[in-house]
């Protein structure tokens, strides 16, 4: 099922991204056997405007990767309408094996696309560009996994066959199902709000605490704990924020809303995770550059950005998220 | 305040075209002075101003502005340190045609991210100093030579510089308006700024106004 | 207000002063832009109409239609046939329906006749749509006459036109009494066309379509998610091609906006120079462009979205009607429902800006490059 207008952008999307950075590998290669600071040789003045053009296109590839992630979900919620028991993404996700793992790719690939543009970044804030080899070393292991996002996205909607019976959200995330996300749903809703608001807590605390402090062990933690966060954020919404939304106290699903019919309220709750984590990790991932004599002063101002960034987003999410619940009609915990 | 060491320039490096602009310039130039270079076209002096000024770098050699060796810095902290501390004066004027006088003297310090009302407000005293402030809002191809050049001046002076680079200033402009012109530069040296500037002018190199004067042969200095 | 968002303005200052300076050249792309815009979101607005249509006309039929296979064929459903279904559990009604084909020689188009009880419309009269009424001059209480398949000649009283809220639905509809259906086509008694069954929950949809197979085997039943289904893919397939088929025009255009951007005037390479001479960084200039790119952009998509909307509401999408709607000839002029849906105008998006924002970026660097000493050479 290739010929749809939305699985034909999404396809162009991620086949352009990997075009434009095999291109670009060639170009990389030579960065990390010729550049040489000292010189000011024209080879040298060369390869330095070209990485103008690199941090560009890394950029570009970012912002299409959110938008394609975004357009990826809707489109999955769409399709839904074409499978037998599909009744929103996570029907059309699962009508083959490759569509969780492609949304997986793709998620995949926005961050670390934003792990690089940090140390990107802090690299160019540095008079001696002391990263650059190492950048462009990344830039190639970048290469493979949006190769591999794309080639899971191909092969995902051209194994799409109308009139599969597909499970849907009620049997994958319900909570008798014996898979990790049934386990995530069949949190009480109790432990499962401590657990939230526990570890936004504790994240948002962190990064207030690295903004301060702006030490590597913090910005490391971090990041290993924005990537947790992540986690449990998602836990959250699959075992008790999407039941308020919903107001049903069996419908865990984390796509439904994003549908019109709840007002699109998935989009105010994800934007701001999706910021948060991403930020989070960025500062991380600059952390073992701390030490480089140039990037002594400049990574621990960028990371404490970052890190304000993080706090922001995990905020705003948990504000956003809590917001939901007291709205909503449903009540899961007898007072 | 800038000291060169052995600077060579090469353009089109290891093509058959190759050519060395720069034999190996050995040069300090001192704070609050105005320096001319003087010498036939071809001679190098405009490419010795472009590395002065961190427009580009030497192909080889050291340049030290303020004691930092700034030679090895990527465009982009070259690009800061000329924007903070540089201000241009070009042969041609190079302003950009369509847009008025005031537009074009705020033009640098658009990446600097100073509020739009600050920089109206510097380049109104700038306008006044050098008595254009009634030709402010006009297009700046309808001004005069002599007008244009102001402009251009005031535009190397928004950021507030402290070495002022001009590119063969006076060759547009008739007796009456060069001599104006150093008129203005004699202000800048009052103002403790550095001038460094190219011209084989007699007036301009044989004024009471010019400190210095280093002349330019090949790509090479002939004696002060 | 922080010096960051400060430049971001300057940029976009300087951005629009150099757009103006430059009418001519970038109205030739804006109007190519906001045309291939205009033709896309047509295209995708018309068949998300069509597809919203043919959702409303669903909406309204049966969860469930029963057709009887004689060698393979759909053919009438024999006396009886009713009864032997007998009680299945969550089917709440169940009717025999007697509808078909006329011919109409006139309009060389093809009608939809169907019976209504009595009740609903007397003997001698019908109901007929309204793009059927406006061909044909029809209004209430005019007369009409049909020539049978069987050459006899019938007359009717119009009774009223259907209102046209879903005219896709009704256009060539014409409603008689059971009894005018069975004479004119000479439909035998007891005999009906297909057995409409109506299901409460969704769920059991599939469960009601198990039974009636099990229970009369040569029978199939017909579900409404499934041609719900069909209609979905139908038009996405033809969209798909469409788009595919299009695809050699974003190309094109792709092609031009490198063209556009990589050709710079002298003029304005000379003011590139001048830029970064004067103290403007390569990012800058790539930041002023990219803020060019992106205006440039939001123009020629809101332009030529708001003009597809209008063609397609206001004027029927006169220009690409036959190659999406085709199939009736009775279908005019049918004004549709407006019906915008964001995960079109998301794609709508990604087809036009992406494609352009792609094919800018190299030549964007190349201008961007300009050496700063190259206006003192």
């Amino acid at each position: 099922m290739l010929f749809q207008p939305a699985i034909i952008a999404l396809l162009l999307a991620a086949g352009l991204a990997v075009l434009m950075l095999l291109l670009a590998t060639p170009f990389a290669l030579q960065v990390i056997r010729r550049w040489d600071m000292a010189s000011g040789s024209e080879l040298q003045l060369i390869l330095e405007r070209r990485t103008y053009l690199f941090s560009t296109l890394v950029s570009f590839v970012l912002v299409v990767q959110l938008g394609a992630l975004l357009l990826f979900v809707f489109n999955a919620d769409r399709l839904a309408a074409m499978f037998v028991g599909a009744m929103c993404a996570v029907g059309t996700l699962n009508v083959n094996e490759w569509g969780f793992p492609a949304l997986i790719a793709q998620m995949l690939v926005f961050f670390l696309a934003a792990a690089w543009l940090a140390i990107n970044h802090v690299d160019t804030q540095a008079r001696d560009y002391p990263l650059v080899r190492i950048k462009y070393g990344l830039l190639i292991v970048l290469l493979p996994f949006l190769a591999a996002s794309f080639w899971l996205q191909f092969r995902y909607f051209s194994g799409l066959k109308a009139n599969v019976i597909t499970s849907c959200c009620g049997s994958m995330f319900s909570t008798e199902a014996e898979s990790i996300a049934g386990d995530l749903s069949a949190l009480p809703p109790l432990p499962a709000i401590w657990l939230f608001y526990s570890a936004m807590a504790v994240t948002t605390l962190l990064a207030l605490w690295h903004w301060r402090r702006r030490g590597a062990v913090s910005g490391g933690l971090l990041a290993l704990l924005s990537a947790a966060g992540f986690v449990v954020a998602m836990t959250g919404v699959l075992s008790f924020v999407s039941l308020y939304i919903y107001e049903h106290p069996h419908h865990h699903c984390p796509f439904c809303i994003l549908k019109p019919e709840y007002d699109y309220r998935g989009y105010a709750l994800y934007l701001p995770l999706f910021a948060a984590t991403a930020a989070g990790l960025g500062a991380g991932a600059i952390q073992p550059f701390a030490r480089v004599a140039s990037l002594r002063a400049i990574v621990p101002r960028v990371s404490a950005r970052l890190a304000a960034l993080t706090a922001a987003g995990f905020l705003l999410f948990t504000v956003v998220a809590t917001g939901f619940v007291l709205a909503s009609n449903l009540i899961l915990i007898e007072h | 305040m800038i000291e060169l060491l052995d600077i060579r320039k090469a353009f089109n490096q290891n093509r058959p075209n190759e050519y060395w602009a720069l034999h190996g310039i050995d040069l300090a130039i001192e704070a609050g002075k105005v320096t001319a270079f003087r010498g036939p076209s071809g001679s190098g002096k405009t490419t010795l101003l472009t590395i002065v000024g961190c427009l580009s770098r030497p192909t080889s050699g050291r340049v030290r502005f303020k004691g930092e060796d700034i030679s090895a810095l990527p465009e982009r902290f070259l690009t800061d340190i000329r924007r903070q501390s540089f201000g241009f004066v070009f042969q041609q004027f190079n302003l950009i045609k369509g847009l008025s006088a005031l537009e074009n003297v705020i033009l640098p310090a658009f990446p600097t991210g100073r509020p739009r009302a600050e920089l109206v407000a510097r380049a109104g005293e700038l306008f006044a100093r050098l008595q254009l402030a009634h030709r402010a809002q006009a297009r700046v191809e309808w001004l005069s030579g002599g007008e244009q050049q102001r402009v251009a001046i005031a535009r190397a002076l928004i950021n507030d510089p402290e070495v002022i680079i001009a590119d063969e200033p006076t060759a547009n402009l008739d007796t009456a308006l060069s001599m104006e012109f150093m008129a203005i530069l004699e202000g800048f040296t009052a103002a403790g700024k550095t001038v460094l500037l190219t011209s084989h002018d007699p007036l301009v190199v044989e004024s009471s106004a010019v400190h210095r004067v280093v002349g330019m042969r090949d790509g090479r200095l002939i004696g002060d | 207000m922080s010096p960051w968002l400060e430049k971001q303005f300057h940029l976009i200052d300087f951005t629009l002063a150099s757009l103006a300076r430059r009418k001519t050249r970038n109205l030739g792309l804006l109007v190519v832009y906001t045309l291939l815009v205009f033709v896309l979101a047509s295209l995708t607005l018309y068949s998300n109409a069509l597809r919203s249509e043919a959702k409303h006309v669903l909406a309204g039929s049966p969860e469930v239609i029963l057709q009887r296979m004689v060698a393979g064929r759909h053919d009438l459903i024999p006396p009886g046939y009713l009864d032997k279904i007998g009680r299945i559990r969550g089917v709440q009604k169940k009717e025999g329906r007697l509808w078909g084909y006329y011919y109409d020689p006139v309009l060389n188009a093809n009608y939809t006749f169907m019976a209504r009880p009595a009740s609903e419309v007397a003997d001698g009269m019908i109901m007929v749509g309204e793009a059927l009424a406006r061909e044909r001059g029809l209004a209430k209480n005019n007369t009409i006459s049909f020539r049978s398949y069987s050459g006899k000649l019938f007359t009717f009283e119009v009774a009223a036109v259907l209102s046209p809220d879903s005219e896709l639905l009704s256009a060539d509809l014409v409603l008689l009494s059971e009894d005018d259906f069975r004479r004119f086509f000479e439909y035998p008694d007891g005999h009906y066309t297909d057995i409409a069954l109506s299901v409460a929950n969704p769920q059991e949809v599939r469960n009601v379509a198990a039974k009636l197979t099990a229970a009369l085997p040569d029978s199939r039943p017909i579900l409404r998610e499934e041609v719900q289904r069909t209609y979905q893919s139908v038009f996405d397939w033809r969209e798909g091609i469409l788009l595919t088929v299009l695809a050699g025009a974003i190309l094109a255009f792709a092609i031009l906006a490198w063209e556009k951007a990589s050709g710079l005037s002298a003029e304005e390479k000379r003011e590139i120079g001048i830029l970064k001479a004067i103290g403007w960084e390569t990012g800058d200039v790539i930041r002023m462009k990219v803020w060019e790119g992106l205006l440039i952009s939001l123009t020629a998509f809101l332009g030529g979205f708001l003009a597809a909307y209008v063609h397609v509401f206001h004027f029927g999408a006169a220009v690409f009607a036959p190659v999406l709607k085709g199939w009736s000839v009775l279908y005019p002029k049918f004004a549709l429902v407006p019906a915008v849906d964001g995960l079109q105008v998301a794609t709508l998006f990604f087809f036009t800006v992406f494609p352009y924002t792609a094919a800018i970026l190299v030549p964007i660097w190349r201008a961007a490059i300009t050496d700063p000493d190259a206006v003192m050479r």
